[in-house]
């Protein structure tokens, strides 16, 4: 099956640090992959390329066959990638369900005048947008959360919303960067199954990083490792764990700490 | 008695040209909330805009829907280039680069209104009458009442926006987070302008209304100098801040100036709501309705 998301040989550097060096990477529809790695590996960096935030000093990034490296977030968004942070993003002062609106704004068509107007177009559009806004409240099983202002609430259900406001987007690939950090063992059950769920009901293509690695092992279908800013090793996660390059990058980077 | 209808006319005043205020402090408010940027010029923005009402009507002897449909053109258009020319440049370095830019842009424009159409103080006449409406022991000035009718319908409007339309909702994610909204497929810049084109149509209401109280010369630029008590104590980036605060100055310079101008001989007016400003900074320092932001190190 062809790539739907192809890296070629991209590199990135800030200052005198490589932060990816030629990395190569090619990622099937409806695949999960785990991108693994030390700290500084350069994993939030290649998320960072793959949604426009940075752009490569040189390679390609190919979605779908067409040319991305130098496109915007935004547009990137309108093609259909969507992601979440490191750090949660919500837009705090906002609402539960003004977040996941927000995620349906690149399919919502009516301008200013329109909106203004309400009527019409806009409205129908609105009630169209709610309920697959609603479709995903329900998914994630926030139901009682949708009038919330986000920042009040607790650190789990805040990593969800963030996922669903991912969702809203109708995302082709969801780019996950620490979807169970900080999280309790439960919490991050929840999480694994979420993720496996809109997998499977969606196809949708997922690209996470996660540094705990019995998640990692047990939802993804490939697994790739960076260090120091390139691939060491890639495969299945029984070929990762008994790959001795990956061994000895983590007992390296535990040796440093 | 006598005392108490004094009362209620410095009260009925107040809350009048403090709604008027809040129309000027919109303009403020929505470029805050959007953009982060703090504008300095709102008070020349009015003044512009007032020029180029009063010069439609009396140089050039415009109908009066003409020149407001001529000064809101040329405000909306006037507030997309600066954001194209001026403030996009500025997107991402410190805020102060923002704050310096506009406070040059106040003085360029100050400078400008009265080059390109005289220095003399020229008049902004409505079709309404001058007499107050007596009712009670209220004077009201139509002038006020109108302006004040204004400022609420556009505060109604755009608090509407911000709340329920997706412009408005993606607008506050601008706010919020730039970086998150882009990644959401927000197309940031063209927020930005939206944000200075309606603050345009405001400022273009707000030169009209005022411009016809004050009369239009470089001075009407002054009644920005009244934004910042107003959105001190109502909140940087809060629409119903912007009329709350906006009826606490109007309210208060007016009994201010009402009750301690006869002893002090005047000017109560024009530095009452200064010292309230500066009470309020000290003790709730993100407004009424702010949206209070813990500084994390």
């Amino acid at each position: 099956m062809s790539a739907q998301l192809e890296i070629r040989d991209v590199s990135k550097a800030f200052g005198g640090v490589q932060a990816v060096a030629r990395l190569s990477l090619e990622v099937p529809p409806g695949e999960i992959l785990s991108v693994i790695g030390p700290n500084g590996a350069g994993k939030t960096t290649l998320l960072n390329m793959i949604n426009g935030f940075y752009h490569p000093d040189r390679g390609r990034i190919a979605l779908e066959g067409a040319d991305i490296t130098r496109h915007r977030p935004s547009q990137i968004a309108e093609l259909g990638v969507a992601r979440t942070f490191q750090n949660i993003a919500l837009f705090k002062g906002m609402t539960v369900l003004d977040n996941l609106m927000l995620g349906r704004h690149v399919h919502m068509k009516s301008g200013v005048l329109a909106s203004f107007a309400y009527w019409g177009l806009a409205q129908k559009e609105e009630v169209a947008h709610r309920r697959r806004v609603e479709d995903i409240i329900d998914f994630l099983k926030i139901q009682d959360l949708r009038r919330r202002p986000t920042g009040s609430l607790p650190y789990g259900l805040q990593k969800r919303v963030e996922l669903g406001r991912a969702l809203a987007l109708d995302p082709k690939i969801l780019l996950l960067d620490e979807p169970m950090g900080g999280m309790n063992q439960e919490e991050k059950e929840d999480m694994a199954r979420f993720i496996l769920d809109v997998n499977e009901e969606w196809g949708t293509t997922t690209i996470l990083i996660e540094h705990d690695m019995g998640v990692v092992m047990d939802i993804s279908d490939r697994v790739t490792v960076l260090d120091m800013g390139q691939k060491i090793s890639s495969g299945s996660p029984d070929e990762v764990r008994s790959d001795p390059r990956v061994i000895k990058a983590y007992l390296g980077e535990s040796r440093r700490a | 008695m006598v005392d108490w209808q004094f009362f209620a006319l410095l009260l009925s005043n107040g809350v009048l040209i403090g709604l008027m205020y809040s129309l000027i402090a919109l303009g403020f408010v929505l470029v805050y909330k959007a953009t982060d940027a703090i504008n300095f010029a709102q008070g020349e923005f009015v003044m512009i805009a007032g020029f180029l009402v009063a010069v439609a009507l009396g140089a050039y002897g415009a109908p009066l829907w003409l020149a407001v449909a001529l000064a809101l053109a040329v405000m909306i258009a006037f507030g997309f280039g600066l954001e194209r020319v001026m403030l996009r440049p500025l997107i991402g370095r410190p805020i102060v680069a923002v704050i310096m830019a506009t406070i040059g842009l106040a003085a360029i424009l100050r400078g400008f209104g009265p080059l390109m159409w005289g220095a003399e103080t020229k008049p902004l006449p409505l079709p309404i009458p001058d007499e107050p409406i007596v009712w009670g022991p209220f004077f009201i000035p139509p002038i006020q009442l109108l302006g004040a009718g204004v400022s609420l319908l556009f505060l109604a409007i755009f608090g509407w926006f911000f709340l329920r339309s997706r412009q408005g909702i993606a607008m506050r994610a601008v706010a919020d987070s730039q970086q998150v909204a882009m990644a959401m497929g927000v197309n940031v810049e063209r927020y930005f302008a939206l944000a200075w084109a309606m603050t345009g149509i405001v400022s273009a209401l707000g030169g009209l209304i005022w411009g016809n109280l004050l009369g239009v010369d470089v001075h009407l630029a002054l009644v920005g100098f009244k934004v910042f008590p107003v959105v001190i104590l109502g909140g940087l980036d809060s629409i119903p801040g912007a009329i709350i605060g906006g009826l606490i100055v109007g309210i208060v310079e007016n009994v201010a100036a009402g009750y301690i101008d006869p002893w002090v001989g005047g000017g109560t007016k024009d530095f009452a709501p200064y010292v309230l400003m500066i009470l309020a900074l000290m003790i709730r320092p993100y407004g009424i309705f702010g949206k209070q932001i813990i500084e994390r190190v």
